[in-house]
């Protein structure tokens, strides 16, 4: 641990992962509580799975057919883009089998993601790198990408706040009141899906499924209004990640690894204090 | 705007809610059909009839959130679309996640939606007018609660409260007694009544016994629609809307009851 702190103040590269971690808590805390008292957190996982597909397929192309400008981020951008068209034509036209249609894209777009992946000559540690990702690895033009991520939703966070927090609350109401409600129901899952792709390239699909839903699940125990889960699980998850980069650095484990599960035994500990108060 | 909140009604001011030859299916199986209602304004109405009936569906037709299949439904002359800034309109609750994370306050300024700007916070206006109708229902000491920490009853009064908060002309309540004992069954008719000094209410209500001491008209609601004066509803009445099969009776001397079972 004193380690960390030595080195975090000689090297670029831990303070870029330090940064990364808590640009990510703005998007995961605000997007991930919207997701979740909106009850699509399962398309958000559905979307991020399916982003593998588009990531291998990419890697593919640039390797095999030497399509230099094919960067994995394009992939994950179609396939996340296929994916969102999929799921919202589905959840439109076919009501009850929204879930077998995201469980069908999560699975397919995995196994796609693990083919091209396959076939790729060269150094394949990729297929770990994006699953879990490697906070460890962000360069300079990530960093400003994600910066650019949050400013995008903050400020549609705080322009929209009460049209979002009625339509996740009420839709039918909203829509008497005149709100454009398919117009804001899409614009939250275009933000979950671009957050989702932006964050996958990042720290892993894996990671942003963590950080989409722990630290909100934690708020979500103790907190009465929509504000303040955003702030709280924002704060929880720059804590995680911190603590994450801290704990994993010295004896070398993963770090992305290790921040999901110190989250997942925060969240286990928070539901046992809440069930302990609730009883006693 | 033509007509007061005072309800001196003139003869050329259009009824609060007019439906004519009104009929609705979901895929091909009729739930109304032909419904002709015309309720004036300063009307309290009960909707009753059994579950599966046709209640909701009919205020879902005058809100304008179901389209007819066939003729038409008017609020205050217009299509419900563009009279719906004028209606309040409470929803069962029970559709509702209870453990969304938000204040009383909070749910309640949602009525407020669409009488401002499209984006930003609330002005405060609308706080002070929302402050004001949490007040009316009791809650106003509540109103920094969590919307999980609240009872049932709190909640469907809190519901009123959000509707009211549109400024509305007409009411639209369906089933806010639902989950109500009688004591506060009791305090929200004497709200409701209090309120229809100044608005029409149109609420869908189980209990007809209780709700007919204090609403003028009843519809009676079975895939066929009749409206009676409250003065009419007999016991008989009461036993066909909800009982005994296939039995037809008069009412008013004007034509048959339609409120039989199908």
């Amino acid at each position: 641990m004193s380690q960390f702190l030595i080195d975090l103040q000689h090297y670029s590269f831990l303070q870029n992962a330090l940064l990364t971690g808590v640009l990510a808590s703005v998007a995961c805390g605000i997007i991930g509580t919207y997701v979740v008292v909106r009850r699509i957190s399962y398309i958000a996982d559905g979307i991020a799975h399916t982003v593998l597909g588009g990531m291998g397929a990419a890697l593919y192309l640039n390797r095999v057919y030497h399509w230099h400008g094919m960067i994995p981020l394009y992939g994950a951008l179609v396939a996340a883009l296929i994916a969102a068209v999929i799921i919202g034509l589905v959840s439109l036209r076919a009501k009850q089998r929204e879930d077998t249609a995201i469980s069908a894209l999560w699975a397919i777009g995995m196994a796609v993601g693990i083919i091209f992946i396959s076939r790729t000559p060269g150094y394949n540690e990729d297929l770990m790198g994006y699953l879990f990702g490697n906070i460890l690895m962000v360069s300079t033009s990530d960093l400003w990408m994600l910066a650019g991520l949050d400013v995008l939703i903050v400020m549609a966070g705080l322009l929209f706040y009460n049209q979002f927090l009625a339509v996740c609350f009420d839709q039918e109401f909203a829509g008497l009141r005149g709100l454009r409600v398919e117009v804001f129901y899409l614009l939250l899952l275009g933000l979950a899906a671009l957050t989702v792709v932006l964050l996958s390239t990042v720290v892993g699909i894996v990671m942003v499924v963590a950080m989409l839903t722990l630290p909100i699940g934690i708020a979500a125990l103790f907190c009465r209004s929509l504000w303040g889960m955003m702030v709280i699980s924002t704060i929880l998850c720059a804590i995680f990640t911190t603590s994450g980069l801290a704990v994993s650095y010295g004896p070398d484990y993963p770090a992305g690894a290790t921040t999901i599960i110190l989250a997942g035994a925060a969240y286990l500990a928070a539901i046992m204090v809440k069930w302990a108060v609730s009883r006693f | 705007m033509i007509y007061d909140k005072g309800f001196s009604v003139n003869v050329t001011s259009p009824p609060a809610i007019f439906t004519k030859d009104l009929w609705f299916s979901y895929d091909s199986n009729p739930v109304l059909e032909d419904v002709n209602i015309t309720i004036p304004p300063g009307d309290f109405v009960s909707i009753v009839g059994p579950n599966g009936g046709g209640k909701t569906t009919l205020l879902k037709l005058i809100l304008g959130l179901l389209k007819p299949s066939r003729g038409l439904a008017q609020v205050f002359g217009e299509t419900p679309e563009q009279t719906r800034r004028r209606i309040g309109y409470m929803p069962q609750h029970s559709q509702l996640d209870p453990d969304f994370p938000a204040t009383v306050m909070d749910v309640a300024l949602m009525g407020r939606l669409g009488h401002g700007r499209f984006f930003g916070p609330y002005s405060k206006r609308d706080k002070e007018i929302v402050t004001n109708v949490l007040e009316q229902v009791g809650l106003r000491d509540f109103r920094k609660k969590s919307f999980a920490a609240i009872s049932g009853g709190q909640r469907q009064r809190l519901f009123i409260a959000r509707a009211l908060a549109c400024e509305p002309d007409i009411l639209l309540l369906d089933e806010p007694t639902a989950s109500l004992d009688v004591v506060m069954e009791g305090d929200l008719y004497e709200l409701l009544q209090t309120l229809n000094e100044r608005l029409t209410i149109v609420m869908v209500s189980h209990d007809l016994g209780f709700v007919s001491r204090i609403v003028k008209s009843v519809i009676c609601v079975k895939r066929k629609v009749l409206m009676h004066p409250t003065a009419e509803i007999t016991g008989a009445i009461i036993n066909e809307i909800y009982g005994s099969p296939m039995r037809m009776i008069r009412h008013n001397g004007e034509r048959n009851c339609n409120c039989h079972n199908s």
